[in-house]
Formats: C-alpha cells, structure tokens, sequence
C-alpha cells in the first residue's frame, strides 16, 4: 500500500486558482501553480484550514465511504466523542449510537471509553517521565505534525500516550481476541472521524503495520454519515445499544476536555491553529515557564470544530455541555483505578515509535551558500511590492522571493514586477517609434 | 561569508514583543542552524528583547552568523545597571509592578542567558546604556 501521508487533496475541477487558501494556510504549504492550488507535502499539517475556507469546496479530505466496511466480515464503529455534538439533545445517546450502529456495524464502540482511560492515565504519564516542562499534549495530530514541522525542538515535550482512537481500537481487538473466536483480520474497525488530520492517522501505515492488533482499517466522515444518522433518529427507531462513557470522557471533543483530567496541574488549553501556533512560540522561547501541560486543538472549539463536522462548533460545544449535565450514571464511572494502572503499564498505551522533529529543509547544506542565498531572498524581497496579494501564486512576497531563489518561481511571476517591464518596454516601442523613416544621414 | 540581522526594539513596545526573537528563528531555520542552537539562542534573544522593551530606553538586537559561530548583540541606550553582579542574581528585579503584571520580571532575564550562551559579556555605564554579547559555537 502507498503511504500515505496527507489526506487533505484538491478536486482540481472545481478550483479557480483564488488565492484563499493560499493566504490563510498557517504553515504556508500551499502555492498556485498553473492556476490550481497545490500542496507543498512536507510543510502540509492537515489541520483542514483550507478545506474550510475554500469558497469553492474544491479542498477535500480523503475519507473512506462507508461501503468499504463490507470488506470485513466483522464492523466495528469507533465514534469521536465530537458525533455527539452533531445532534439535537433530545436524541439520546443511546439513539445516536444505534443509529451508526444501523448503518450496518456490528458492535459500536464509543472514542470516549479510551478517553476516559488515557485521561487517567495521565497523571501517571506526567509523573513517570522525564518530560522536559511543559508536557504537550499528544491528542491533536495535526498539531503533533505542526510542532514537528515548525516547533522541532518541542518533539520532546509531546506526551508518548496514544490517542484515545488508537487505545480504543487496541481494546476492542484484545477483547475480540479473548472473548471471541473471531479471527483478527475479520475485524475491521472504523473510526467516525470529525477531520481530516485524524483520517490521515488513520490510512498512514506506517504508525500500525507493526502491532497488527492496533489496525484501524478506515476513516469515515462525520458529515457523510450524518443524513443517515438523522433519518434513523428522526424515524424514532428504538435503541438497542448503551453509551458507556463519563461527561469528562465525552468533554475531549472540547477545548480543554484532556486537561481537565489533571487536577492541580497548571495547564493550557488553546484552540484554533493561529493561536496554537502563537503559544508555542511563546513556549518556544522560555516565556512560558509556569506551564507543566499544555492541550492545543487545531480547530476552533476543538474537535467539535473539525473541518469534517456538520453542526456548527458553538451549538455542538452547547449540546455537549447540556449532555455532560444530564448525563446518567453508567458503567465506565466504577471503572476502578486498578484497571486505569493496569492498560498504563500494559504498554499498550505507549506509542513506539519516535515523534521525530521534521524541519524545514535549510536554503542550502553549506551555511555559506545558505546564507548567499538569503542575502540574494533579501534584494529580491525588497523589490517587490510587499502587498502579499498571493496573485503569483506564492503566500507572500517573502515566500516568492524564497522560491525565487530556490528555483520554483520567477521574478515576473509578480503582477506588478511583470507591469513595470511591461512599462519599460512600451517606453522602448514608443521611443522606436518616434525615429521615423530613414533620412540617409548617420550623425545622431 | 557573514551576514547580520538587525532589529529596532522600542522602549514599552509589547505589541510587538517576541518579533525580533521569532524572526531570528525563521531565519537561523532557513540557514541550516541546528534546534538545539536555535533553541538557546530564541530564549536569550527573547529575554534580551524583553530587557531592552522593559528597562531600556530603546536599543537594538544584532544577530551575525558566521561559519563557526552566532553572536548576538544586545546593545541599548538607557539607565545602565549600577551592580552587574546584582542584577545577574537569579530572582533579581528591578521591574515595576505594571510589567510583573504581564509576566515579566521573574528576574531570570540575565540568568537565562547566562544559561543558554555558549559565551557571556555584559559592560554597562550609568546614564548611558548596557551592551551584551553572547556567542553561540556551531560545531
């Protein structure tokens, strides 16, 4: 299987070549090239920026369509806690899950059980290791990649827990496994996803081929399942499946869900890619030093606020919040502290492989031409107009003159640089002009 | 082959707080800098920015990187610091109450850059200002 590592692609019909991604990409991966927006891959996060603000719908996400889990002979559905936010709280829980559950799974298993587990788990991650302070949060895979790509030296601070996606489908299949006669590769479990960074967890090989038992076989919309959902709910069919999670548990589709979980810690809860963004540059330069956790959530809201939503965020956090209120006592509430310490030290909470630090690649190997070629950036730079109007295709004039030199782009990609040699050169043809015909005479 | 980044700082400009420090880190990124250098210098370089929009009447932040080594360079017009010794005292402030407010003046500036430099040289005159060099060693 190609790896893949991006899930936020371009139907290319549909793009006009605007500039509005372009412009409000936080990492600055996109460029326009021949009048479509294209992604640069290694500065790409999937925080789903584009996909929500393009005009034309013609950003999208690569989810799985939900006919893909007939390939097994066992479906499990693992809903985010965010799914809840998704319906009107008249709709019990109870409904909203027996109608993913019609959608033709066997068994549907909500994302808030693992996150009750990883909550408190927590406290233990916080005290075991040697984190250098303060211990960022693991939840956000599209600030996970945000920290790699542009906070490298913060890798070390990232908590080593697994999501509470991936610790949810490990227990589903421990249980099957133990409980049951089915065979592992008959069970395939899918994740109902609100985004597009978490799909890509999802399809991206690389962080499962080596624990079979940790496979999550696809991703689904939210939004594509949603119509369905709502039919099954507003037909009135009955429940036949029973929630199990806390209001804690279900509160990480919220802004400050996780941290809550660590009681006297001082903690930091930020939402939105912008202002992540700005805190862990704060971060980054020591400002911060009374921080000992900090959550960041790409999207406004957290995962209510997930590009592949339906429900606006706000409605979504109320509907959550009156849910977390009138919640009724269920099983996962005993779940004892033994149990919580046992999955700890299991190992299968731990992600194994190394959250490597993915920079920028530098101008040049050899500092001295890296540093010639920021000098030749900088004159280039001062000869454009310094509008960042994005028509060259390029974020910003920086970001053109980067690609000037870097050779991806030309000086006269720029309107304006391009209008000035117009200019110039209809001053020579005027100048021809005037010289009239021959008059035999060579003296000027 | 050398090359220098200059940058105003303002005396009480916190709306701009932290911009010379972030630049810094852009472009030491861009030239192939290590993180670990750039971390070091992105926290002296931020507490030296922080010094100069708190306690200086205005000064400037010159960064120039070489093949071997970083020096930054915070230099300022201002009241100058009577007792260096003192005022390297991990906890020491002078800063008011309206800048503790917004989390300033823990008296760790000079202490963490003392800590993240690889070189340290602080000279001041009273009345005049304060110049800090620090140097950081590219292996």
């Amino acid at each position: 299987m190609e790896k893949l590592l991006h899930s936020v692609y371009l139907d290319e019909e549909k793009c006009l070549g605007c500039t509005t991604c372009l412009r409000n990409c936080p990492t600055g991966a996109i460029r326009v090239r021949g009048g479509k927006a294209t992604i640069i891959g290694s500065k790409c996060i999937d925080c789903g920026e584009c996909i929500r603000i393009c005009p034309h719908k013609a950003k999208l996400a690569k989810t799985d369509p939900l006919s893909k889990i007939n390939d097994y002979k066992y479906k499990v559905a693992i809903p985010a806690p965010a799914i809840i936010g998704q319906f009107k709280t008249r709709h019990s829980m109870d409904r909203i899950l027996s109608a993913i559950k019609s959608l033709g799974f066997d068994e549907v298993v909500e994302v808030a059980y693992g996150a009750e587990i990883v909550g408190r788990a927590l406290k233990y991650e916080f005290h075991a290791k040697h984190y250098p302070k303060p211990l960022i949060s693991s939840a956000c895979p599209a600030v996970v990649k945000l920290i790699q790509v542009r906070f490298p030296e913060l890798t070390k601070n990232i908590c080593r827990l697994n999501s509470p996606m991936a610790l949810t489908a490990r227990l589903i299949r421990k249980r099957l496994r133990e409980q049951t006669n089915i065979k592992n590769s008959d069970v395939g479990i899918f994740f109902i996803t609100p985004c597009a960074a978490k799909a890509t967890m999802v399809n991206n090989p690389s962080s499962t081929e080596e624990d079979l038992y940790a496979n999550i076989d696809g991703a689904i919309a939210i939004k594509d399942v949603y119509n369905d959902i709502s039919s099954f709910l507003n037909d009135g069919a009955k429940a036949d499946t029973n929630y199990n999670s806390t209001p804690e548990a279900f509160s990480w589709a919220l802004s400050g869900g996780e941290s809550d979980y660590l009681k006297n810690k001082n903690v930091l809860h930020v939402d939105g890619i912008q202002n992540v963004i700005n805190v862990l540059e704060e971060i980054e330069c020591g400002k911060l030093d009374t921080i000992e956790f900090f959550e960041g959530l790409a999207c406004i809201g957290g995962c209510v606020g997930g590009c592949l939503t339906v429900e606006n965020n706000y409605v979504a956090k109320m509907y959550i919040q009156e849910r977390a209120k009138n919640a009724k006592q269920t099983s996962i509430l005993h779940m004892s502290e033994e149990y919580v310490k046992e999955v700890y030290n299991s190992g299968m909470m731990h992600i194994k492989e190394r959250i490597v630090p993915r920079p920028a690649e530098p101008l040049d190997q050899d500092i001295n031409k890296a540093i010639e070629k920021m000098q030749e950036i900088e004159v280039l730079e001062s000869h454009l107009p310094g509008l960042d109007c994005g028509s060259c295709g390029a974020p910003g004039c920086r970001a053109l003159a980067e690609d000037i030199v870097t050779g991806k782009a030309r000086e006269i990609d720029c309107v304006f640089v391009l209008k000035d040699r117009v200019l110039e050169l209809s001053k020579l043809t005027n100048e021809l002009l005037q010289v009239g015909h021959p008059t035999g005479k060579t003296s000027e | 082959m050398s090359y220098e980044l200059v940058f105003d700082v303002k005396r009480g400009d916190f709306d701009k707080a932290g911009e010379a420090s972030r630049k810094i880190k852009h472009t030491l990124q861009q030239l192939g800098v290590s993180n670990r250098i750039i971390r070091k210098i992105s926290i002296a370089g931020y507490e030296g920015e922080m010094n100069l929009a708190i306690h200086s009447l205005g000064g400037k932040i010159i960064l120039a990187v070489g093949e071997k080594k970083l020096t930054l360079t915070i230099e300022d017009v201002g009241p100058g610091i009577p007792d260096i010794k003192l005022a390297m005292t991990e906890g020491f402030s002078t800063a008011g109450d309206e800048v503790r407010s917004m989390g300033f003046g823990a008296g760790m500036g000079l202490t963490n850059m003392v800590k993240n430099a690889d070189a340290f040289e602080i000279t001041s005159e009273i009345n005049e200002g304060t110049k800090i060099v620090m140097n950081f060693f590219i292996q």
